[in-house]
């Protein structure tokens, strides 16, 4: 366990000390807010009513918590692993006395703490000075809200490690990776949130894993969602990191690492 | 084979390389490299189609929820959405490469790209000419021509000539912002995502209805970034839907002027850069 926690902390230290890409990614975050808010507040000023269910003020909260959680939820993937499997590194990560998987998550849960506050809070502040926020006045949301968001961290991460696992049978995964994130794009309710979809497109959506990563933790935190959406999470989780053992234990036995 | 070596030059022939040699033979091989591995662009080609598609269904889960959403319906904001997608899809695919501008300086390639003895962007732009993006163009294109066949547009001489010209003006916008985002990386280099904002978040506003945004906002992307006059502003005119205000529709055709004035600004400002270019050594 111990192991783990000094990776995680590592992954903390590694991303914290890029501030100049921090502050560069607020400003791109704020711009997206702006332009992601004026879409979903006209729409419901010009339906009339709330939609999907949220009003005015619950739009301008989801908008402004998904800019902040953004840098968190790893939404744009990585590719490091595919990396670390096409150049033979992935070998190290199999050397060392624990486990693959719990290395390469230990390491991105510690990337991701070191996102929250430096992103989420100006966010947040942004947010209340221009278009306003409604958040949840009692504390019991926000601790569910700690809860989903690192099951949603993970949940992405998992579905990415999937992802660049596949190098181990294919040699590009270029193709793939942009696939995937546009299907992720659109289902976790990144561009428009989930419950405003006409019903098949919800119905697909309810169907995947997508939008447990992003979209539960921002109605959690708003008190829109509670413990049902969190086992849902729990559940994908459960899940995934099943599928991510499958094709590890595969994969290994498949792959051929060069030289020495 | 005959034919390749054809094309090539002997040293005997030593008459200075024409640019429009130097520039055929570069985007020749990139092509013909990227034709050659057959499944893979099919596949980069149907993610960049599927993109598009994607982004179009945003626009239409708002239609579906607000039937007439910044003044027009979903025929109007299909062809805002198919005009934004040429235009973006064509500057992606000829200037999209000055998005990687940051891994050229800190990798220490742009010093090899510098010693060469024609111009620095000329190569950025060739090294890696794109054709899948024009899957994202061809989309645009289909969803422009065929949203405009139905709105029932009254067609004038003048719209006609808007309707041709209006994304040529687009990929001249996009071109310049694609350049500005590069050149920013020559003073922050772990800026990118900055960039991008303007870029990107250009590219989203100009595909949208833009009478839906915040004034500030689309006064911003208007006077500032100018996304609204590349699809939705020459759009609303051909379709004769409402202008918001601080819009004429005069400024329709303001297209190609202001992307060539962009050029000329964004081009003074990459030259500086290249200038205070200093290198990492090596």
């Amino acid at each position: 366990m111990r192991a783990y926690w000094e990776l995680a902390k590592g992954g903390y230290r590694r991303y914290a000390r890029y501030r100049t890409a921090i502050l560069a990614a607020l400003i791109a975050n704020g711009a997206f807010g702006f332009i992601r808010a004026s879409l979903l507040m006209t729409a419901i000023t010009t339906a009339g009513a709330a939609v999907g269910g949220y009003d005015l003020k619950q739009a301008s909260t989801y908008v402004w918590l998904g800019q902040g959680l953004l840098g968190a939820i790893p939404l744009w993937g990585a590719t490091e692993i595919a990396t670390r499997v096409k150049s033979g590194e992935i070998a190290m990560d199999f050397l060392r006395p624990v486990a693959a998987l719990g290395q390469w998550w230990a390491a991105d849960l510690g990337r991701a703490a070191s996102q929250v506050i430096p992103r989420l809070v100006p966010m947040l502040v942004v947010g209340t000075l221009t278009t306003g926020l409604a958040l949840p006045r009692h504390p019991l949301p926000y601790l569910l809200f700690v809860v989903s968001l690192v099951l949603g961290v993970s949940l992405t991460f998992l579905a990415w490690t999937l992802v660049n696992l596949l190098a181990m049978w294919v040699v590009e995964i270029r193709g793939y990776h942009a696939l995937f994130m546009i299907v992720m794009n659109l289902l976790t309710g990144l561009l428009v949130p989930v419950s405003w979809f006409p019903g098949w497109l919800r119905t697909l959506a309810d169907a995947t894993p997508f939008p447990s990563m992003f979209q539960t933790p921002i109605d959690v935190v708003m008190g829109l969602a509670g413990l049902e959406a969190i086992g849902v999470q729990a559940v994908w989780l459960v899940a995934l990191v099943g599928v991510a053992q499958l094709m590890l234990h595969r994969g290994t036995r498949k792959l051929v690492i060069h030289g020495g | 084979m005959a034919d390749a070596r054809a094309q090539t030059r002997t040293p005997v022939d030593l008459a200075p390389v024409t640019w429009w040699f130097m520039v055929r033979t570069m985007v020749g091989a990139r092509i013909r490299a990227q034709a050659g591995f057959r499944s893979s662009f099919a596949a980069d080609l149907a993610s960049q189609l599927l993109l598009a598609a994607t982004e179009f269904v945003e626009i239409y889960v708002l239609l579906h929820n607000a039937p007439v959403f910044g003044g027009m319906n979903l025929a109007q904001a299909t062809v805002v959405y198919g005009l934004a997608c040429v235009a973006f899809g064509v500057a992606d695919m000829l200037f999209g490469q000055l998005d990687s501008m940051h891994s050229f300086i800190r990798e220490g390639r742009l010093e090899t790209l510098l010693v060469r003895p024609t111009s620095l962007l000329l190569q950025l732009v060739t090294a890696d000419v794109q054709l899948r993006r024009l899957g994202r163009a061809a989309f645009g294109l289909a969803a422009y021509l065929f949203a405009l066949s139905i709105c029932g547009v009254e067609w004038t001489p003048d719209k006609i000539a808007l309707a041709a010209l209006a994304p040529v003006g687009g990929i001249l916008i996009f071109g310049a912002l694609f350049l500005a985002s590069g050149s920013l990386h020559f003073w922050v280099l772990d800026g990118q995502q900055a960039g991008n904002a303007f870029v990107y978040g250009g590219r989203y506003v100009s595909s949208v209805p833009a009478g839906a945004l915040m004034t500030p906002v689309r006064v911003f992307f208007t006077f500032v970034v100018p996304a609204t006059l590349v699809a939705f502003v020459p759009s609303a005119v051909l379709v004769d839907a409402p202008l918001p205000e601080f819009t004429t529709a005069g400024m329709a055709w303001l297209g190609i002027p202001v992307g060539l004035a962009l050029w000329a600004v964004v081009l003074l400002v990459w030259r500086a850069g290249i200038r205070r270019y200093t290198g990492a050594g090596g």
